[in-house]
């Protein structure tokens, strides 16, 4: 390990000495330091990566009327992804070769960061990404600032189980996150007496639900585990109010659809479906109150907050900490002092899990109301451990493989 | 049983919702030969055209009937747009018009990004199409119901039109001879940007009766065009009772081989039952009977 450290210098500016060299070229010496934004501008996923950019400029913002991170003001290097990993990996690339930034924050598809994974960690630099996503990944040169699935997916089927729901119908799109949900959710549900009634995906965009909710609606589960994309789920959820599938007889948990995707669907659909996540805007704590209020102040009084934008927020502010707990902006210091790193966020005190970079968070279950906005209708008892791996559940054992 | 109904329903909904999306496609594809890869941002026009009546009309009943008919004239008016600028330059290059109208395309798209945003807007269903109707223990949404009566009159329409009117006989005649019509004393330039109108128009009319059942965003044509094509091309160019009956037999392919197997599978499935069809009858379902030489 201390030799690819050591090979991962990236030279213009570092010295000949080894113990400089793997310190990379970021320069430390002036009144600011450079951070990187890396987020889809332009593309498909645009609508969704605006949000998470604008919230991580507004933590940098926030710290920098502050005195900055040790003194320094942060200058925040704004990159676009272009919904493309092959571009998230060039422009990751040239942020920490180029740019020379002490750390980047971004990153929403999976594949947008499988795609950089390999740059960050042969530059050995650091990576805030702040997407739930699917788990079984642990970098060290990455900060998972969303949920893992143990602190979201397994939490919601703990919810459900909770409720007497006894059968599940699995609907998804067709891609890596809902496969490797599905293949958690039945795992789950084979250890506990839940029967998996059907497993349906369609591809990425489908807009054509009427034989899957023809499935559902004949199949009868107690409840759907909804793990679609995008704007299948507008099809979806339409189709399905207009079958007459309501909330009460069988409700839909979504596990992709924020605060900014109701508006999309038509509130009118989707009202008293269920979501799950760790954030919500509606959350009572003077944490959130004043963080919405700083977002709307600068983005405008119309903008929902959502729980990719929070933990890229917290992100910034986790990163801030760090460096100053270990009082260097440098990657193999960050490393070695983030493990029980706090900080005061929005959505409850979140710590870095040194051993596998990723942070607790509380999972919520929340409700969709008629003003659009979700409030949450059950809470995990505190902050969950993450667990990428899904080591502390028996149930889960072949999963990792 | 209901699951028969059920699926019947489907595939019959299924059926219309191709041939709405189809019909304007089987006019400036199948009797023009353009192939339009813009054709599914003239459905998109269409879904933001319902949009934006919505706006201005709360009644969402009224501004959905109002907007099909001001979806139709905006499709219609952006098809002549680009008939007479670009698509008139090549008719004899088929080629350069797939990559010019590809990028005209691109160019829709990124336009309604940038005035309506990139997420999904939402056009709210007239109250009186909400829920559903049981027919034999299956429910179909009202919404579907409307979208298959709204194709059949489309087609009653086009067809009478194509048939019985002075307007429909030249633009006949124009594609079935295009030389002898024009030595008849038709204008063939304005027989084509005539059908292009019309073919634009019925494009933008699928899009706002699709705005019931699908999102409205600026990429919503693409999920559309392949489809449009496929029915086009196995329905045979040139004639409306092609595009019909290849629409509703794709409708209820799809549904049933869904029902058995899985979404993804299913078009698989029906992609290389079109391909075998297609080694068989490289026409398609039906032709027209020319006496052109070429």
């Amino acid at each position: 390990m201390a030799a690819s450290l050591v090979l991962s210098g990236c030279g213009s500016k570092a010295s000949d000495t080894e113990a400089a060299k793997s310190e990379s070229c970021v320069d430390t010496s002036g009144p600011t330091i450079k951070v990187g934004s890396l987020n889809s501008l332009s593309g498909t996923m645009a609508i969704s990566e605006v949000t998470v950019r604008d919230a991580i400029k507004l933590a940098v913002d926030q710290i920098n009327a502050d005195g900055g991170v040790m003194g320094k003001q942060i200058d925040l290097i704004g990159e676009d992804g272009a919904s493309e990993p092959t571009v998230f990996a060039e422009k990751a690339e040239k942020l920490i070769k180029d740019d020379c930034v002490a750390a980047v924050f971004g990153g929403w598809t999976s594949s947008s960061r499988k795609a950089m994974l390999p740059v960050f960690e042969s530059n050995n630099s650091l990576l805030y990404y702040p997407v739930q996503y699917e788990g079984l990944e642990s970098s060290k040169n990455i900060f998972y600032t969303g949920a893992t699935t143990n602190q979201q997916i397994v939490p919601a089927l703990d919810y459900l189980k909770e409720k007497g729901v006894k059968s599940l119908y699995l609907v998804g799109s067709d891609y890596v996150f809902p496969q490797t949900a599905n293949r958690i959710i039945k795992a789950y549900a084979a250890a506990n007496d839940i029967e998996i009634k059907g497993e349906d995906y369609t591809p990425l965009g489908s807009t054509d639900f009427s034989t899957i909710v023809n499935k559902v609606r004949t199949a009868d589960a107690d409840a759907v585990f909804n793990t679609l994309n995008g704007d299948s789920n507008v099809a979806f959820f339409r189709e399905y109010k207009n079958v007459g599938l309501t909330p009460q007889d069988m409700p839909v948990v979504s596990v992709s659809i924020a605060e900014e995707e109701v508006g999309g669907i038509g509130v009118q659909n989707i009202e008293g479906q269920l979501v799950a996540w760790d954030y919500y805007q509606t959350l009572d704590s003077p944490e959130n109150k004043a963080f919405v209020k700083a977002y709307k102040d600068a983005y405008g009084q119309d903008k929902p907050t959502s729980d990719p934008m929070e933990a890229a927020y917290v992100s910034v502010h986790l990163w801030k900490n760090t460096v100053e707990k270990a009082k260097s902006f440098a990657t193999k210091d960050v490393q070695e002092a983030a493990g029980g790193v706090e900080y005061d966020a929005p959505e409850g005190l979140v710590q870095i899990d040194g051993d596998n970079n990723h942070i607790t968070k509380t999972a919520r279950i929340g409700e969709i109301h008629p003003d659009g906005l979700i409030y949450t209708v059950w809470s995990s008892a505190g902050p969950i451990e993450p667990d990428p791996y899904l080591k502390g559940y028996p149930w889960a054992a072949g999963l990792s493989g | 049983m209901d699951v028969l109904i059920g699926q019947l329903t489907t595939g019959l909904s299924l059926g219309s919702i191709l041939l709405l999306a189809a019909l304007g496609l089987s006019l400036t594809f199948g009797q023009m030969g353009v192939i339009n890869m813009a054709h599914g941002e003239f459905i998109m026009a269409g879904c933001y055209t319902a949009y934006v009546v919505q706006q201005v009309i709360s009644n969402t009943g009224a501004s959905l009937l109002v907007s099909l008919v001001v979806g139709f004239f905006v499709g219609g008016l952006m098809g002549v747009l680009l008939e007479v600028t670009l698509i008139q330059r090549m008719y004899d290059r088929p080629l350069d018009t797939l990559l010019v109208t590809f990028g005209v395309g691109l160019v829709l798209q990124q336009i309604a990004r940038d005035v309506f945003g990139a997420p999904a807007v939402n056009v709210v269903a007239p109250a009186w199409l909400s829920g559903g109707v049981e027919i034999l223990g299956a429910v179909v949404p009202k919404t579907r119901i409307f979208i298959l009566v709204l194709a059949v009159l489309c087609v009653a329409v086009l067809s009478a039109v194509l048939r019985y009117s002075p307007m429909g006989r030249r633009i006949r005649a124009v594609v079935q001879n295009r030389d002898l019509a024009e030595t008849s004393g038709i204008s063939s330039r304005t027989t084509d940007i005539t059908t292009f109108f019309i073919g634009s128009g019925l494009a933008a009319v699928a899009g706002v009766a699709l705005t019931l059942i699908g999102s409205t965003s600026p990429t919503i044509g693409q999920s559309y065009l392949i489809d449009a094509f496929l029915v086009v091309v196995v329905g045979g160019l040139g004639q409306i009772k092609g595009t019909v009956i290849a629409a509703f037999a794709l409708g209820f392919l799809n549904s049933f081989i869904e029902y058995n197997t899985t979404a993804s599978l299913a078009k698989v499935i029906v992609f290389v039952i079109i391909v075998i069809f297609l080694q068989v009858r490289p026409q398609g379902l039906f032709t027209v009977r020319t006496r052109s030489l070429v």
